[in-house]
């Protein structure tokens, strides 16, 4: 298990890490935790002749909330977004999701920016940001822009980002209201069968606002609009939960693996999001 | 391709190797420094046996590169305890029967090592949530979970008796 040869490089600023990018093309890949990259490289399924170590720049790090937006640097781990006190105020759900990712050995490591780049359908950040809305900020050669994450994945391990854009920085406003990250998996350090988070905002005992993704149910993240809509107005009751239900799977397209045929998979993501429904509804 | 120097801070003591950027932290350990604590388990991220300590987190040195380690801290289970003077989760774990093979057993201290750094009064499912990420097995679990309780005591009544 011993991957093949490249060289190491550990630039100290993004336009470094960028330079690096250019000169060697779809030969270069940044390194962030390395918890997706390494695993692919023992395996050979990624050949890289240089790696482009971003731990040392310092831009990259660090999460602030300032009112209700809340700003997360690319390299910030799984670990310090669990332990940000402040973050899990205002937005309560990343931790609760970012607790069901892996084993807390892969959490000190792994970071938010690797997770949502990665663009395995398996990570669970890319349908959490886009349940929140989030945008993420690239930087490349050209310069700098912001894509939503609801724009950005386009199929298995292909996103928006071209080869030599670094993601710095994933920013959304605090959600209000209630929330919940749910998630089957075969064993603690598993992917999803299925997993949804769910945000719902209430007044006067009736959905106002809700916003629904699910993870590793097709070869992208799946942000539901029309199970959302199903929704509103609703108390949340069965006949709403249904509803939604039917939408959601509307939207999805699992395929069949070694968590289970499809049939499977369509089933335990209803039942999933009935429970992610319920347990955001009792929190609104 | 080109062998870098690589500088480490092995459990206290300053190293110098060179080595590919391929070459990963665990056989850094365990080849070139002779530090043959840290197991090699699964190799994929999965076991936890190749656990160690690096800048104060718990890291699978088998999906680490050394040169990502470069200038880091490491303790492994060589640095907690001797076998004239073993740490307190040693001695719980012998006490405990929190092994029968050990080949588990320096990945499963060295990380509920760190977990008793952060989180010195843990719940039993704390406890068990904390090493999820290390596999065992032969115990079950059940021993392996009582050793790191009752080292946990141990660590606040010595804390205690300190002060
Ligand atoms: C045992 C195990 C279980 C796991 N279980 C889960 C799970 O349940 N859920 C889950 O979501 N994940 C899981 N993971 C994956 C883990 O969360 C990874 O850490 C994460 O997917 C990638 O983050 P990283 O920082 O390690 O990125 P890396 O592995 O370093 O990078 C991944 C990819 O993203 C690119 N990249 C990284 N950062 C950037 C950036 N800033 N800009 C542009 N490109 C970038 C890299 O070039 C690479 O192609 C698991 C991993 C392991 C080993
Ligand atoms: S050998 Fe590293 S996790 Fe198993
Ligand atoms: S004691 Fe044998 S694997 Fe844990």
């Amino acid at each position: 298990m011993i991957p093949a040869a490249f060289e190491y490089h550990r630039p100290a600023d993004v336009q470094a890490a960028i330079r690096v990018l250019q000169d060697h093309g779809d030969e270069a890949r940044v390194l962030a935790g390395g918890h997706s990259l390494i695993p692919m490289m023992k395996l050979r399924m990624a050949e890289l002749g240089h790696l482009v170590d971003l731990q040392d720049i310092a831009e990259l790090k660090g999460i602030s909330v300032e009112g209700a937006t809340v700003s997360i640097g690319a390299m910030t781990t799984q670990q310090e977004l669990i332990a940000h006190e402040e973050l899990a105020r205002v937005a309560p759900i990343l931790r609760e999701a970012a607790l069901q990712i892996a084993d807390p050995q892969v959490r000190y490591m792994g970071t938010v920016g690797g997770n949502v780049a990665n663009g395995d359908p398996g990570n669970d950040m890319p349908g959490l940001m886009q349940c929140l809305g989030a945008t993420y900020t690239l930087v490349g050669p050209g310069g700098t822009r912001e894509v939503a994450a609801r724009d950005f994945y386009e199929a298995a391990y292909m996103t928006d980002r071209e080869d030599e854009e670094i993601l710095t920085r994933i920013t959304f406003t605090a959600p209000t209201g209630g929330y919940a990250y749910e998630k089957q998996k075969r064993k603690i350090g598993d992917y999803a069968t299925a997993a949804a988070a769910v945000l719902i905002a209430a007044e006067g005992g009736k959905v106002t606002r809700a916003s629904i993704a699910m993870t590793n149910l097709s070869d992208v993240p799946v942000h539901s609009g029309a199970a959302a809509e199903a929704l509103i107005g609703t108390n949340c009751d069965e006949e709403a939960t249904t509803a939604a239900i039917a939408a959601m799977l509307d939207d999805i397209e699992p395929t069949e693996d070694n968590r289970g045929p499809v049939e499977f998979k369509r089933h335990v993501a209803g039942v999933i999001l009935a429970r992610a429904i319920q347990r955001a509804w009792s929190r609104a | 391709m080109t062998k870098m120097h690589i500088k480490l801070t092995v459990n206290g003591e300053p190293k110098e190797v060179l080595a590919e950027p391929r070459e990963l932290l665990i056989h850094t350990l365990r080849e070139q420094l002779n530090i043959t604590g840290p197991h090699i388990g699964c190799e994929t991220s999965h076991c936890g046996a190749c656990t160690v300590e690096m800048n104060g987190k718990s890291v699978k040195s088998c999906t680490v590169f050394a040169a990502q380690a470069n200038g880091a801290e490491i303790t492994t289970i060589e640095g907690l305890g001797t076998p004239d003077a073993l740490h307190v989760l040693q001695r719980a774990f012998r006490e405990h029967h929190g092994l029968q093979c050990g080949f588990c057993t320096p990945g499963m201290i060295t990380r509920a090592h760190r977990l008793l750094q952060e989180n010195p009064n843990p719940t039993e499912e704390e406890v068990r949530f904390g090493i999820s990420g290390n596999l065992c097995r032969c115990t079950g679990y059940q021993n392996i979970v009582k050793s790191i309780l009752a080292a946990a005591a141990e660590m606040n009544a010595m804390k205690e008796a300190a002060e």
